[in-house]
């Protein structure tokens, strides 16, 4: 029930997690075990050249044969940086083709350019990529993604690292509706519940990385995230009671309670 | 060593050193030098790194092979925490 499957490869858990902002990489790796999470996300960097060559490396932490890595393109604002550093990721994880593309159009929203971000696509898709993409809760432009050979959609719940929640279920259910590759919600998620509500909606998973690394225990969020997006999948899956409107039912039986007088017929 | 001794690498074939473009930085280096033995000097050999010259993903099966010339660009990436 909870396992799912993007890429012909099934994952167990539902929460993807990214790797950025925390204390230290003893800390993102504790986190990353509380949360459960299969899959996880890495930038890509240039090294410091002339700094100590041996410090940590992230990867050491968060190693490939425990995680599958995903490499993202945060940070790249045209499809031919996002294609140059997916490139170069792939050569760093020895072949791997799984990834996450973005391609971003204003740095003080880090709204995603979706033109850019079909361009990359296009070439990603041909070079035989697996490409998992982040972009806007536009139903069109999700489908149109699909469409190109994306191996699942992520449209935002709100702006990357505003913790703002889901500001639009209705494209997100639209998104849902409409689509034959997994649905993720990507960006936005602020706590619990807004991973629980993402859940509820139908979405295949979610992807988080502020909500957990900015919270004030994070190993602690982790865990709650994890216990949300488990929460919400069984709800979905249960299938939620229909909203009565304004019409109240009581839950327990409305006969036999005492004080009641019956009058003799 | 060839390093210690101050040529501009544009002299074409006289030249004793190559200046690269690497990770958008200037780097004077030995002429004729290999992208292997440029990955030993960073101190990179071993580690998980990634490279690029002039836009083309080098195989790490290739760094001996590939030598490098005056002007060419290198990015040399890891990967680190992000979403």
């Amino acid at each position: 029930m909870n396992s799912f499957t993007i890429a012909a490869h099934t994952y167990r858990s539902r929460l993807l997690v990214g790797t950025g902002k925390y204390r230290d990489f003893d800390e993102t790796r504790a986190a990353i075990e509380a949360s459960g999470a299969d899959i996880v996300t890495v930038a890509i960097r240039r090294t410091n050249i002339g700094q100590n060559a041996n410090e940590p490396n992230l990867l050491d932490a968060v190693p490939p044969s425990r995680f599958t890595i995903l490499p993202n393109t945060a940070g790249c604002y045209t499809a031919d940086d996002a294609v140059r550093t997916l490139r170069l990721a792939r050569e760093l994880l020895d072949g791997h083709k799984l990834c996450k593309l973005e391609v971003l159009g204003d740095p003080k929203t880090l709204f995603p350019n979706v033109v850019e971000t079909l361009r990359a696509t296009e070439t990603l898709v041909r070079e035989g990529f697996d490409v998992m993409v982040y972009t806007s809760d536009d139903p069109i432009i999700a489908r149109q993604l699909q469409d190109l050979g994306c191996v699942a959609v992520m449209p935002l719940a709100s702006l990357i690292g505003s913790g703002m929640g889901i500001l639009n279920p209705w494209n997100l259910e639209i998104i849902i509706a409409e689509a034959k590759v997994p649905v993720l919600v990507d960006a936005g998620v602020g706590t619990a519940s807004d991973a629980a509500i993402a859940m509820e909606l139908g979405c295949d998973g979610v992807l988080m990385n502020t909500a957990i690394a900015a919270a004030r225990d994070p190993i602690m969020m982790a865990s709650a995230m994890k216990k949300a997006v488990e929460a919400g999948r069984e709800a979905y899956l249960a299938g939620r009671m229909p909203k009565k409107i304004y019409q109240a039912t009581p839950s327990s039986p409305e006969g036999g309670v005492i004080g009641a007088v019956h009058k003799a017929a | 060593m060839l390093a210690s001794i101050s040529l501009s690498g544009t002299l074409g074939i006289l030249a004793l050193t190559t200046t690269l473009q690497l990770n958008g930085q200037p780097l004077t280096v030995p002429a004729r030098i290999s992208l292997a033995q440029l990955v030993d000097r960073l101190g990179y050999t071993g580690k998980r790194i990634a490279v690029e010259c002039n836009g083309e993903i080098v195989p790490r099966s290739r760094y001996g092979e590939t030598t490098l010339a005056d002007g060419d660009q290198l990015e040399i990436v890891v990967a680190v925490g992000g979403g």
